[in-house]
């Protein structure tokens, strides 16, 4: 006979108060985990779509001339005589050492033209890629992805004077009016878009690209190594990176993550208050067997001993299955919030964590009960026999 | 070597109680002298003070003045958790209405005062089959406390209050709960205990208990009568 056969004995054979004891854990626990499980794919999930939301390293070439402002983003040169980057390059920027954290690759030529008797800067772009990464684009009209296709900033529309369906002559080709952008605020709402290929023809550049927007994002990824990369397979190349943009994402992704700490914090909060009660009701219970225990001459270290062990016994159950229930909570939750999302499998450091939590909180919700069962008096709980 | 000439010793022991405001004496003042293999019967009506003298004799309960010599150990000039120890060493205990840990066997019940003593397992099981065997119970040994009768609940408690072979029983009200022939039966068994050396207080207000006693020390109004 050892103290832990005592601690055990009580658990085994008073079902009814363990069961309620890892309910009041597991409820905890679980709700953590499938907090934490959740919460880690909406990052996941997020990132992707901030993935899509905006180029973060831009890429243009080396140039000492005049620089353009584009977007809001101070871009190489662009003048008759610019340098420009060649498009069958393009493919290194997917061999650099981080290309597994490269999305999207938009290169763009840029020119002016006359429209109308007017100068118009005409922007090429891959038309998919550009509507991908610039989410907040909002237009009228329809594109039809056509090579023919012109999509109209909404400065641009009204000072060339130029309606949905409107025929462009640009040079030898006719061009559609498909699409007008609504007001930006940006660069974006004086410009002209086309296919890149289309208005590299037009404007003779064939092959050449005057900037390369890349939308780069993982969790803590390096992106001014990223940006050394690029820069190292294309030292022509100014390529820089737009912190700002990260900082923003990861600001998304923290006040997810705030959001649900907090919620998590809160529970845990409960689920102690419940095990303190809890414990506190079974010292209760308990005075006459810790009477008898103190008076065969247990020492109060002893009794300490006994009500920890329980403890530790029901935070160990508690956390296990918190977390097991947690996983089943999350892998059956996640469909149903994020769109297409699925749970990752389970997370076995999260694993660790919750039952090492759980334990902690049974262990410190029970500290203060197990000490006064320890100090009482042997007398006075003599007297309740 | 000097052998104490008493085992215990109750020295002007008082002890008071605030009941509110009002100081109530419990015990207002007792000389109690018992000598080794004694079988002593306190006895006395309810409330007279002799469960808080049984208290008292077991390091339990502090009193307000006086001293507890317990083979030459003053035993309330002891910390709390030394008084735990010499409580596991010295004193086995019967309560009144069995007190056995519902959650445990009978076996276990009766191994409980030795979890703490650091035996080997094997040691125990035969301590515990060795105390099974005296108080008849062996076929019993892995029921809990709610599957025995009075008697043999009553059995089991004298079974862990001796497993540990302490030289003081100290029984309250033993025979209490228990009807007339099974009270009988454990009479004798504290009887044979006595015979083989244990050293047995006991307190009870039936007079005719105390007939079974070497010496009846009767109690009236926390103080002795006689």
């Amino acid at each position: 006979m050892k103290l832990y056969h005592i601690s055990f004995n009580n658990l085994r054979r008073r079902k009814g108060k363990m069961i309620f004891l890892v309910v009041g854990l597991l409820i905890g626990i679980a709700t953590i985990v499938a907090l934490m499980s959740i919460t880690d794919s909406m990052a996941s999930d997020i990132e992707e779509r901030l993935n899509r939301f905006g180029a973060n390293i831009v890429m243009v070439p080396r140039n000492d001339n005049l620089s353009l402002s584009y977007g809001g983003i101070t871009v190489g040169g662009v003048s008759y005589t610019m340098k420009e980057l060649d498009e069958a390059d393009l493919p290194k920027i997917r061999k650099i050492k981080n290309s597994m954290n490269i999305g999207i690759i938009a290169p763009k030529v840029l020119g002016i033209k006359k429209i109308k008797g007017k100068e118009a800067l005409l922007m090429g772009a891959d038309i998919e890629a550009e509507l991908t990464l610039k989410t907040w684009w909002q237009y009228a009209g329809t594109l039809a992805n056509s090579k023919k296709e012109l999509i109209l900033g909404s400065e641009a529309a009204k000072t060339l004077a130029l309606a949905i369906g409107d025929i462009v002559e640009l040079g030898d080709s006719q061009l559609t009016v498909a699409a007008i952008l609504q007001s930006t605020g940006g660069q974006e709402d004086g410009i002209v878009i086309g296919d890149l290929h289309e208005i590299q023809r037009i404007l003779g550049k064939e092959g050449k690209i005057s900037l390369v927007e890349i939308a780069a994002f993982c969790r803590g990824c390096p992106i001014s190594e990223m940006t050394l990369q690029i820069a190292e397979k294309f030292p022509n190349a100014r390529v820089t990176a737009l912190k700002q943009a990260v900082m923003a994402k990861m600001q998304s992704i923290e006040l997810v993550k705030s959001f649900s700490y907090g919620i998590a914090g809160l529970v845990i909060f409960i689920g102690s208050l419940l095990v303190f009660v809890t414990m506190m009701g079974s010292v209760n219970e308990r005075t006459r067997e810790i009477g008898i225990f103190r008076a065969i001459g247990f020492r109060q270290g002893h009794v300490m001993q006994i009500m920890l062990l329980e403890a530790i016994v029901v935070g160990l159950i508690g956390g296990v299955l918190g977390y097991i229930i947690g996983s089943f909570i999350a892998w059956g939750v996640i469909p149903y919030v994020i769109k297409g999302g699925t749970f990752s499998g389970p997370d076995f450091p999260l694993g660790g964590i919750s039952i090492i939590l759980a334990v902690s909180l049974s262990l410190l919700a029970s500290l203060y009960p197990a000490h006064k069962a320890s100090r009482l008096d042997p007398s006075a709980a003599l007297r309740a026999l | 070597m000097i052998i104490p000439q008493n085992l215990i010793e109750i020295k002007d022991v008082g002890k008071d109680y605030l009941d509110g405001d009002t100081l109530v004496s419990a015990i207002a003042k007792m000389d109690i002298s018992i000598d080794d293999g004694e079988f002593v019967g306190i006895m006395g009506q309810s409330g007279s003070g002799k469960s808080t003298l049984l208290s008292i004799l077991g390091g339990l309960n502090q009193p307000t003045r006086g001293r507890v010599v317990v083979d030459t150990l003053d035993i309330y000039e002891l910390s709390s958790e030394q008084r735990a120890d010499f409580r596991s060493e010295y004193i086995g205990i019967i309560f009144q209405s069995f007190q056995l840990i519902p959650y445990l066997t009978v076996k276990e019940n009766i191994k409980l005062p030795m979890a703490i003593t650091g035996l080997k397992a094997k040691t125990q099981e035969e301590m515990a089959l060795n105390v099974l065997n005296k108080v008849g119970l062996e076929n019993k040994a892995n029921r809990l406390p709610d599957q025995l009768s009075g008697g043999e609940q009553e059995r089991v408690a004298i079974a862990r209050a001796i497993v540990n072979n302490p030289p003081i029983l100290l029984a309250d009200e033993p025979t209490g709960n228990l009807d007339s022939k099974t009270a009988g039966e454990v009479i004798s068994l504290l009887k044979q205990l006595n015979k083989e050396g244990q050293t047995i207080i006991m307190v009870t207000h039936n007079p005719e208990m105390c007939r079974h006693s070497g010496r009846t020390i009767h109690v009236k109004d926390g103080r002795l009568s006689s």
